[in-house]
């Protein structure tokens, strides 16, 4: 058989753990290859072994059916082999050309840069293979996905036949990931082969033809994708049976519970980040909000925590205002708040799961008297989310939340706001990097508090978790509201175009 | 590992560094090492006398570990401790008052005193995010500078130029019936002040909703503002509390250990809190038990030094060494999970 690369039998060590246990996975040429997993399962270590930056403990890496050493990613690039990394590697104020012949410049009379003729072999290699990329455009100006094409443009400029992918459509609008996916057919088209790392199933049965799928560190198996379902992966990947319908009633909402009008919000750098943007939400209610990443979501929420100042423009919780409350106020006049980033905000990583489960109400009683913290009610408060909630750790409620899992980071998070017993709860990317067991879980947990007449506002960048969960969605662009649609007379295209910023009405006619 | 076995381990480098130093230099380390603790614990006087010298230092540890464990590096010890004892001083030579009232105002003082010389960089850090190492560093030649001028002009002595006048009787932490029950040491209250600030540390630190809030502003800032925790107010209160502690360090080295203010000297205690608090690990207690280790080298040098022909300075270069070990704890651990590695492999192999 003609492989592009084998990686078999390959094992790999950190200190206390086996990140890499016998993995074996194929990769055929003129193929796109998915790798899935959950998180922490080895994909990771996995393609920084293929790319030169650990050094396996066991098994062979083959290249062209040759055993080869891939000692650094040097090496890996001479073998032909390229990575698009998650996070781009860009100089911003600098061309797209420049960004591309960076580290392998040609040069003109020893001293002079060759920019011309490397910008037009850019030109060449975007023509073939449709990326349609300005090679004199800076990237600052450049949008996000023209920005991840560059990244492919790199590896083509450098000769690359396997590509690597790591979770390419994260920072993604829908439109953005269709285009990539022909992108990605199109330099399958041309002879590369392709390794997909994404633990979203819905990308691999749109792109791939095989799919390997491994668990703790094992190759559970590779599978033909057109003949296996969803659920059978998903299957594999977890190692038990998953739902992805969210069971859920029609809602029922009840009196507005938050009313935002007219709100301007500045970010860090003191620009508009939400303007003039409105928004009601009632009791017994889901409301997502949909944008792509960057449009203003986070400063909205902020905003109604009071992390942020309101620029102008009211935001009332019952019918009260919030303007100029401070945080503590705000959380105990009835919000809770999953927060975007659990280890930045969420939590204080250096503490115990049972003082992190304290965070907001450790100065109330029955958490302390008179300034003295009370250990008992305090242990048995964790002990209770910890159950409720299903937080796994080493040691209980004496564990160090460093130590933990993401998910069981999450779940205790939620654990902790859901039983404030919140009027509204802001759950912002509440499943953001988690597996799906946990997602299900934490999905059933939020419309289980709407279902309790709890108003809940959703910030997700995933547009499926906004679709499955929210009874209505506001899409926001650029820090303004676009539209507000009913989650049951919309769907993912018409979504993807207002996040694009198209009015409903002016959605361009094909 | 555990964090106390580390410091252990790197006392341990430490002095088995310090007797490779000796044996290099000519001497022999046993006697060098017996004298040295000797010189330290020999009889109740000088044992008096370690505690004695360790007093201020288990103040600045506990300073700077206070400040360490609230996500702050106060570096100012010496600075907060030199105004704190010129408070205390300047109070001692100005009220006249009965003893125990006197006493209690010097010792207010002083904490006030070095209080406010931290609040000032907690401030700017709160405020304009100015990193206290800065801050305090500067903190540090105004105390310097300011006392400089200040006891020559309104306390100056009157034989020498460059100290205050001695404090009187009344206005000194030394007792006559505790340096009895010590055979004459000049240990005094300094040390009962010193106990009593390592027990309230350890119970503000553990117990309560304020060491509860300035821990996790400390750890982690975005989390605290997010809970609401008033973020900026309880910087600027760590820094009081740790200068505070600088402060009654002042205390008790300016009335207890001296009697007299000398200007233009920098006390040492308050570098040597920042190894305190390395050694002991930030934790009260842990200071408390490294600064008496401290307290047994500083005083028991000379007594070697008298004794044989090892250089002070061995002692100093001890500590020294125990500090990088102590600084360097990551590498104690690397080789101690090799030794487990290797010797799990032998395992298998005699197997």
């Amino acid at each position: 058989m003609d492989y592009v690369v084998e990686m078999v039998g390959i094992r790999k060590e950190f200190p206390g753990i086996v990140a890499n246990d016998d993995i074996t996975i194929r990769l055929k040429k003129g193929e796109i290859h998915a790798l899935l997993g959950e998180n922490g399962a080895g994909k990771s270590t996995l393609m920084s072994i293929l790319f030169g930056m650990y050094q396996p403990d066991r098994g062979v890496i083959k290249v062209h059916g040759k055993e080869v050493r891939i000692t650094n990613p040097n090496v890996a690039n001479k073998l032909g082999i390229g990575m698009v990394h998650q996070h781009f590697k860009l100089v911003e104020p600098f061309t797209v050309t420049e960004n591309i012949i960076l580290g392998s410049e040609t040069r003109k009379f020893y001293f002079g840069l060759d920019v011309k003729s490397a910008a037009k072999r850019v030109e060449e290699l975007s023509k073939q293979y449709g990326l349609n990329v300005d090679p004199y455009a800076k990237i600052e100006d450049i949008s996000v996905g023209m920005q991840q094409r560059v990244e492919i443009l790199k590896m083509l400029y450098r000769d690359a036949e396997v590509l690597i992918f790591d979770e390419p459509t994260a920072v993604l609008t829908p439109q953005e990931i269709e285009d990539l996916q022909g992108i990605m057919r199109n330099l399958v088209n041309e002879g590369k082969s392709i390794i997909l790392i994404t633990h979203k199933l819905k990308e691999i049965k749109a792109v791939a033809n095989r799919c390997t799928v491994i668990r703790r560190g094992k190759t559970i198996g590779t599978v033909e994708v057109a003949d296996t379902s969803r659920e059978a992966m998903a299957e594999m990947m977890v190692g038990r049976s998953v739902s992805f319908k969210v069971d859920k009633q029609e809602g029922r909402p009840g009196n507005a519970v938050l009313e935002i009008q007219s709100l301007t919000v500045k970010n860090s750098k003191k620009v508009d980040a939400v303007k003039s943007f409105s928004l009601n939400l009632h009791a017994g209610e889901i409301v997502g909000i949909a944008g792509v990443d960057g449009n203003g979501q986070s400063e909205l929420v902020e905003a109604i925590t009071g992390l942020l100042p309101i620029e102008s423009g009211t935001v009332s919780l019952n019918g009260k205002a919030l303007n100029g409350l401070s945080v503590r106020q705000r959380n105990e006049s009835g919000i809770s708040h999953i927060p975007e980033d659990r280890q930045k905000r969420g939590l204080v990583l250096d503490y115990t799961i049972e003082e992190n489960l304290i965070l907001e109400v450790y100065n109330r009683p029955p958490y302390s008297k008179n300034g003295l913290l009370k250990p008992e009610a305090i242990r048995k408060h964790a002990e209770h989310i910890i159950q409720s909630f299903d937080v796994r750790s080493g040691t209980g409620g004496r564990s160090i939340v460093r130590s933990m899992s993401g998910g069981n980071q999450q779940k205790a998070i939620i654990g902790r706001e859901v039983e404030r017993d919140p009027d509204l709860l802001i759950a912002v990317q509440p499943t953001r990097g988690l597996d799906v067991g946990s997602i299900e879980y934490i999905h059933r947990r939020l419309i289980e508090q709407r279902d309790k007449g709890k108003a809940v506002l959703l910030i997700s960048l995933e547009l499926d978790e906004v679709l499955n969960l929210s009874d209505r969605i506001a899409v926001i662009n650029n820090g303004e509201l676009v539209g507000i649609v009913n989650t049951s007379e919309t769907n993912e295209r018409e979504l993807g175009l207002m996040m694009a910023g198209y009015q409903k009405e002016e959605a361009p006619h094909e | 590992m555990n964090n106390s076995v580390k410091s252990l381990v790197a006392v341990l480098f430490g002095l088995i560094a310090g007797a490779l130093l000796m044996a290099l230099t000519g001497h022999d380390p046993v006697e060098g090492y017996k004298y040295l603790i000797q010189g330290g614990l020999k009889n109740p006087e000088r044992i008096g006398n370690t505690l004695a010298t360790a007093t201020p230092l288990i103040l600045t540890g506990l300073s700077v570990a206070f400040a360490f464990r609230t996500g702050l590096f106060n570096i100012g010890a010496a600075g907060q401790m030199l105004f704190g004892g010129f408070c205390a001083t300047a109070v001692g030579l100005s009220l006249e008052l009965p003893r125990a009232l006197l006493l209690l105002v010097m010792v207010l003082a002083g904490f006030i005193g070095g209080a406010l010389w931290a609040v000032v960089p907690g401030f700017l850090k709160a405020k304009y995010n100015v990193h206290e190492v800065v801050s305090t560093i500067m903190m540090n030649w105004t105390a310097y500078w300011t006392v400089y001028y200040v006891i020559p002009a309104y306390f100056k002595g009157t034989s020498l130029e460059t100290e205050s006048r001695q404090l009187p009787a009344d206005a000194m932490l030394h007792q006559q019936w505790l340096s009895d029950m010590f055979q004459g040491s000049y240990i005094n209250f300094g040390f009962f002040i010193a106990v009593i600030a390592v027990l309230v540390v350890a119970f503000l630190i553990n117990k309560t909703t304020l060491g509860y809030e300035l821990k996790a502003v400390g750890f982690n800032r975005h989390a605290s503002e997010y809970a609401g925790i008033a973020v900026k107010r309880s910087i600027v209160l760590s820094m009081f509390i740790s200068g505070g502690l600088a402060g009654l360090a002042g205390v008790a080295q300016y009335a207890g250990n001296a009697s007299s203010l000398q200007i233009g000297v920098m006390p040492s205690q308050g570098f040597d809190g920042i190894a305190v608090a390395l050694l002991g690990i930030n934790a009260p207690v842990g200071v408390f038990v490294s600064a008496l280790f401290f307290g047994i080298l500083y005083s028991g040098r000379g007594f070697m030094n008298a004794m044989t022909e090892i250089p002070p300075e061995i002692a100093d270069s001890i500590i020294a060494i125990i500090i990088y070990f102590a600084a360097t704890s990551i590498l104690i651990e690397r080789l101690y999970h090799k030794l487990k590695l290797r010797r799990a492999a032998n395992k298998k192999q005699g197997e």
